[in-house]
């Protein structure tokens, strides 16, 4: 038996976000939101511990009010019940992995916390590492194969420039890679069944964390711009090769 | 009437849109030019509880509404709109008139199988001399012992050589005219059941299309849905429901067009900026979005009001013909955002542009929904 904690974070689409070429901040508003993707792969993998091991999965969010439609998806693809923390008014990532961690402290005899390795949207990969820095658990960090057994939990790890091993004594943290798994999309009835599954709504005072200041302050928010350059090489392909290959040595691109 | 689409409604559209967009339209193109039935497709819906939309929980089906289940035919027929006529033909005309008309013993027997999708469902109502004039059929059954005996022949059947359940209408009482047909559960098993010519078609080519023969094919009595005599009323009333669903599939078509014309005039440059930012282009765009959201309006009326309980034919066929059209002007329009490329086979518009214009003319063609329209008018 596992108890599973899924950290889940609802983030805007950002396939959706235009860069505003005025005033070249992202234009925010009325894009649709939707759960990080890669927290889906990390429920996914929390599912097939499940099915392997049996237990529990609670997915846990901290974020606004209109979160908890999002929870209710992962309600329905195989999470057993949902937990949201409003989000402070400038939380920072301390701030957040923090409610996390006396959130799973509040839940108690918690075997493995699963997050994505990162949000598609701010994508700094933090909250996973601090989690275990708060809890002082092991962190096995960008999984892209896991092995779960009784009490232990055995990660394969992708550092960049090399694959790790790794193997940690529960209760312990573990962020995933887009890689390990391809997310389940729910039947129609696990939606209609995610409608019974509750959803605990806890106050940042009641996990002792209303007087936190944040650490670290959110000063500008800037799109890329992103431009093409429009230049095209007519001469015959020999040419038109050693040119572009030039071309993008110079703008610095080829290493 | 709420037009808002409730969380759940938007949870479902939401995980049929991800299925569509990851594992149906990726293949629509390639199913459209080998003429290959959607099996996988099918085979992942019936898990994912699609084949069982409207079927009741107590039956194996999700027991969901006529709006959701609008919603779910748009979304897979944006994607393709073979599939999405499959699953329209599925629920709409061979689910439904069990759900609705049924007994005990048939709704246990034949429902839980087609919402497993262990079984896919056609409806076998047109013949060669009996289209839009349904009540000329001229297929006959003959009560024998425990059997009736059913002769005749079905033409233009979707899913016709992939079906295993058909609803079968055929004259009971040659005198009675249009009272004198029946309707029965016909399994493709039954003894004197063969699959005629398969057609070549210009459009919806997964959707597989072809002729029923029935050569003394023996139907156990049991089998009779509704009353003898009843037939044509099931018929009409499937009909209506039935065409709740092909509005839906000409809302997804158009849809389908009016993405692929927003993506592409953005894309694409001429006289140095993207076509999109010409007037001719955005007047396309417009005019097309606002015949979309009209016609996606119409279509969830007439299925709120089913849900509702009310009679919906004039609804329905309101729905079905603004739809229809508004697919085949889209898809043409769409060709003209994309020109010279808009006709080859390297866009999808081609694809929406041949499978647009069958909406106007299965299950009631437009000029019938006129009929149907009027006749409820000028009472």
């Amino acid at each position: 038996m596992m108890n599973i904690i899924v950290c889940a974070k609802q983030v805007v689409d950002v396939g959706e976000i235009k860069v505003n070429p005025s005033t070249n901040k992202p234009v925010l508003e009325g894009i649709p939101k939707k759960i990080s993707d890669i927290d889906k792969n990390a429920l996914e993998e929390a599912i097939r511990i499940k099915e392997k091991l049996g237990g529990k999965i609670t997915v846990m969010t901290v974020g606004p009010p209109d979160a908890k439609e999002k929870i209710k998806e992962l309600l329905a693809m195989g999470a057993d019940e949902g937990v949201l923390i409003p989000r402070p008014q400038g939380a920072d990532y301390h701030i957040v992995s923090k409610l996390l961690s006396k959130g799973i402290e509040k839940l108690g005899n918690v075997d493995l916390v699963l997050c994505g390795e990162a949000s598609i949207d701010m994508f700094s990969g933090q909250v996973g590492p601090r989690i275990a820095g708060f809890l002082d658990w092991p962190q096995l960090t960008y999984s892209f194969k896991v092995e779960a057994e009784a009490g232990k939990v055995k990660a394969h790890r992708n550092m960049g420039d090399r694959m790790v091993v790794t193997e940690a004594s529960c209760p312990a943290v573990l962020t995933v890679t887009k890689e390990i798994n391809e997310p389940r999309l729910p039947s129609l009835m696990q939606i209609l069944g995610s409608a019974r599954k509750p959803i605990h709504e806890w106050t940042v005072s009641e996990l002792g964390m209303d007087k936190e200041p944040a650490r670290v302050l959110e000063k500008d928010l800037r799109g890329v711009k992103m431009e093409r350059k429009n230049i095209v090489f007519k001469d015959d392909m020999d040419n038109a090769v050693e040119q572009l290959a030039e071309k993008l040595a110079k703008e610095g691109l080829l290493g | 009437m709420i037009l808002e689409l409730s969380e759940q409604q938007k949870m479902i559209r939401n995980m049929v849109r991800e299925f569509a967009e990851k594992e149906v339209r990726p293949r629509a193109a390639e199913l459209d030019e080998k003429e290959e039935y959607p099996h996988a497709a099918l085979e992942r819906m019936a898990e994912l509880g699609i084949l069982g939309v409207i079927i009741p929980q107590e039956y194996g089906g999700a027991g969901l509404d006529n709006v959701t289940y609008s919603i779910i035919i748009e979304e897979i027929s944006r994607a393709c709109a073979s599939t999405g006529v499959v699953t329209s033909v599925h629920n709409s005309l061979t689910a439904w008139p069990i759900i609705k008309y049924g007994t005990e013993e048939q709704k246990k027997k034949y429902l839980p199988i087609l919402a497993r999708g262990e079984k896919i469902g056609a409806f076998g109502g047109t013949e060669p001399n009996a289209g839009s004039d349904l009540g000329a059929m001229q297929t006959t059954a003959v009560l024998k012992g425990d059997h009736y005996i059913i002769n005749g022949s079905k033409t233009f059947i979707t899913s016709g050589p992939k079906a295993g359940i058909i609803i079968v209408f055929a004259v009971t009482d040659k005198e009675a005219g249009p009272k004198g047909i029946s309707a029965f559960i016909v399994e493709k098993e039954f003894k004197g059941f063969s699959v005629g010519s398969i057609f070549e078609k210009i459009g919806i080519n997964a959707s597989l299309t072809s002729e029923l023969l029935f050569k003394d094919m023996e139907v156990p009595r049991e089998n009779l849905l509704g009353k003898e005599g009843d037939g044509f009323k099931i018929a009409l009333a499937t009909l209506d429901g039935g065409r709740i669903g092909i509005a839906s599939q000409a809302v997804g078509i158009a849809q389908a067009a009016l993405d692929e014309s927003i993506q592409y005039s953005m894309q694409r440059q001429q006289f140095g900026k993207p076509i999109a930012k010409f007037q001719a282009i955005q007047w396309m765009i417009s005019e097309m979005a606002t015949k979309i959201e009209a016609s996606r309006l119409l279509v969830r009326y007439a299925a709120y009001q089913k849900d509702a309980g009310q009679r919906i034919s004039k609804e329905a066929a309101m729905a079905k013909l603004f739809a229809a059209e508004t697919a085949s002007w889209c898809a043409d329009r769409a060709i003209q955002v994309h020109g010279g490329y808009g006709y080859t086979k390297e866009y999808p518009v081609e694809r929406l542009f041949r499978d647009a214009r069958i909406t106007g003319i299965y299950e009631g063609t437009s000029e019938v929904m006129k009929m149907v329209i009027a006749g409820s008018l000028l009472r």
